[in-house]
């Protein structure tokens, strides 16, 4: 995934970013791994929530264990999910 | 479903995203003339009410369920969806639909005003909370924003007096104005693709006709760095359950006392006041215990209502599942299943109700599954006794007092088994191998409106009231009937119930319950015990013919020491465990579910436990010569 990307920036998954974490959506992919629910429906429910190409993150915070759930600010709202659903949301760093 | 379809009166439907402030607007609009009831076959709330605008014209308001799209997800998304296009027949199809955003975060908003635009109907856009964007600096350009979706746009403050005033008055000229023809209905389920070029647009409206201030706000990310903390937040959180459980326990409890003490004292009066046999015997035990029985939860239910709707409106409950996701995950539960399941250490039934936080149909069904095995306040009069006619006042290692230890183990087998049965119907049997994703909204704080919280909590003592006290109080009328009839041959000896309907139940079922060492009091005094669990030691008072009522309680010991075995004991205690035997809890879990299927399974599958852990336990201790 990480070497088709345009951008010069690395690119890393959401779902491996650590607390504080600044950066620009670059793609969406639901890869195969969806527990049950299938990868349309994951890929409408990310961008209903505002996980969207382009947009500024940053993630705020992390659950107690297993650093899981993480809370990721996205323009101005607040959006918590699993790491393994933020796996699909594709960004780059911007710091 | 009590739809008025009074000729003329316009309806209008309120849509928007969660965390909207869409509640919080319906309940300033309509006020205390609102009811809340299930749409027919499915566990969705309806809230629907109705208004008058300042020119005099009554409007019907319904409230549906808040909705990121109209792809309908859940039951609760299908709803709006079918409302929203006309499809639900059950449902006058709405002649304005008003879609409420948050002033602060209309990202998302506004690509639901895009989406609704292709269903063609009468469309208006009201911006809520304006004031909180005002100060937090967000201009915004009302007739920018209006020409550039193509839709009319109001400003209101829900939780302010007279915040709804420009609403009101737009409601006014569309409620008078004539019914447009319809538009043409070209909504179509989105595709991702679609969707990403409806929040594009979205973006674009924003961008020509909102002006964010230069610095955004951060006030809700530093309260979080506390609340959501890893040590800290996990601290405050258990603070919070503990600080809601010690209400719903214990606050409740001289309210409780003063309304059955007060019951108590008006069956006496009715006792006394008629003439002895049939009819007195009803009144007292079948009428104004069965309705005592019904409002004797109510003190709980408000007190739990309270802290859930502060806690909801604050934004703290999102907060709350994020921190339990993981550990309530393990077992196959929700993040959000915490605070029922805590609740239901008190009272299974507001356990039950306050089951509706959490959305998603299946997490609901396992949690409100496995709510009546946390140990209610309930079977604490049972074990007591129990515990006190038999396992010794003695330490053990030195400190640990045993009959202390007994009543924790018999707590901790309670929530090891919810935990067992919700892993195990969330794994095998109910459900397919699906895990539905965790993906909610952080909504910013907000103080919760005090108006507001009064209606909700209104509403929900009006719906047990009526929908739940009729359930409760019909199966105590058959309760009273079972123990009752029929009356005792003349002359005859001991107490009435041994002649009863009960009673014969009782033999028969006695057979069955004999490998678990139950002897036929015990079978008897579990058919009244179906009233309230603490019953069965009233009922067992009853049988042995011991008079005094509750304050006989050290007799009823003395009693059951005598002639029960300490393996009959330690069995009772393990049915109490599971103790399937409660109508109430039946009759809510009925009616939260909208079905007598999920009352069976539930009743059934407790029965099962109940009875499997007594054999083992009886047999056991009867191997080990407690018999």
């Amino acid at each position: 995934m990480t070497d088709t990307m345009p951008s010069a920036a690395p690119c890393i998954r959401l779902g491996e970013a650590n607390r504080g974490f600044c950066g620009r959506i670059n793609a969406i992919h639901v890869g195969e791994e969806t527990h049950g629910e299938a990868a349309p429906e994951i890929e409408s429910r990310l961008l209903e929530l505002g996980f969207v190409e382009g947009v500024e993150i940053k993630v705020l915070h992390e659950g107690p264990i297993g650093r899981d759930p993480i809370a990721v600010r996205v323009n101005d709202t607040t959006v918590a999910l699993r790491r393994r659903e933020a796996m699909a949301i594709v960004v780059t760093s911007s710091n | 479903m009590s739809t008025q379809t009074e000729i003329g009166v316009p309806h209008f439907a309120l849509v928007g995203t969660p965390n909207s402030g869409k509640t919080a607007l319906f309940n300033a609009l309509t006020g205390s003339r609102q009811k809340v009831a299930n749409y027919p076959g499915v566990t969705v709330e309806r809230k629907a009410g109705v208004l008058q605008t300042p020119s005099g014209h009554k409007v019907h308001l319904v409230d549906l369920p808040g909705t990121y799209s109209l792809r309908g997800r859940s039951p609760d998304e299908e709803i709006t969806r079918d409302v929203v296009l006309g499809r639900l027949t059950s449902e006058i199809t709405p002649d304005l639909l008003l879609c409420v955003a948050d002033a602060t975060n209309l990202r998302v908003a506004l690509r639901l005003v895009i989406e609704l635009k292709r269903v063609g109907r009468r469309l208006m856009l009201v911006l809520n909370m304006i004031d909180l964007a005002r100060r937090r600096g967000i201009e915004i350009d009302l007739d920018r924003l209006s020409a550039e979706l193509g839709v009319p746009v109001v400003t209101s403050t829900a939780v302010r007096r007279g915040g709804t005033e420009e609403l009101l008055r737009r409601m006014d000229e569309m409620a008078a104005a004539p019914l447009e023809s319809l538009g043409e209905n070209t909504w179509k389920p989105l595709t991702a693709s679609e969707l990403r070029a409806a929040q594009r647009e979205a973006d674009r409206v924003i961008a020509a006709a909102v002006g964010m201030p230069a610095r955004p706000d951060t006030v809700s990310a530093r309260v979080d760095a506390v609340l959501l903390h890893p040590v800290a937040g996990l601290l405050i959180l258990l603070c919070v359950l503990f600080v809601m459980f010690q209400a719903v326990f214990a606050w409740a409890k001289p309210v409780m006392d003063l309304i059955s003490s007060g019951f108590d004292a008006l069956g006496e009066a009715a006792h006394d006041a008629l003439p002895a046999g049939l009819l007195q015997s009803f009144i007292q035990n079948g009428v104004i215990a069965g309705v005592g029985s019904v409002i004797v939860f109510l003190p709980q239910i408000l007190i739990l209502f309270l802290f859930i709707l502060m806690l909801e409106d604050l934004g703290y409950m999102g907060r709350a599942a994020f921190l339990m996701d993981r550990i309530m995950g393990g077992a196959g539960l929700h993040g959000r299943a915490f605070i029922p399941l805590l609740s239901s250490f008190a009272c299974a039934i507001p356990g039950i109700m306050a089951t509706r936080v959490i959305d998603n149909r299946r997490d609901r069904l396992t949690t409100i599954l496995v709510a009546p095995l946390m140990t209610c306040s309930a079977r604490i009069p049972v074990y007591t006794l129990i515990i006190s006619a038999f396992i010794p006042a003695r330490y053990v290692w030195g400190w640990v007092n045993l009959q202390g230890l007994v009543m924790f183990a018999l707590y901790a087998a309670g929530i090891m088994s919810a935990l067992g049965v919700s892993f195990v119907a969330k794994h095998f049997f109910l459900y397919e191998n699906h895990t539905p994703p965790f993906m909610l909204e952080l909504p910013a704080y907000k103080l919760p409106s005090v108006r507001s919280v009064v209606i909700g909590l209104y509403t929900r003592a009006k719906m047990f009231l009526q929908r739940a006290g009729t359930t409760i109080f019909s199966m105590m009328v058959l309760i009273w009937f079972l123990a009752s009839f029929p009356r005792p041959p003349e002359g005859a000896e001991g107490p009435a119930i041994n002649y009863s309907l009960a009673a014969m139940i009782g033999d028969a079922v006695q057979p069955i319950l004999a490998p678990v060492g139950f002897n036929w009091q015990i079978s008897v005094a579990l058919i009244p015990g179906m009233a309230a669990r603490e019953v069965a030691v009233a009922a067992l008072g009853t049988v042995y013919a011991i008079e005094g009522g509750k304050e006989a309680a050290a007799q009823i010991g003395e009693a059951l020491a005598s002639k029960w075995s300490l393996a009959t004991a330690l069995a009772m205690l393990a049915w109490y465990i599971f103790a399937p035997q409660c109508a109430s809890t039946l009759a809510v879990i009925r009616r939260e579910t909208g079905s007598w299927r999920w009352m069976a399974i539930t009743f059934t599958y407790m029965l099962a436990l109940a009875y499997v852990a007594a054999f083992i336990t009886y047999n056991i201790a009867v191997a080990l010569g407690a018999g």
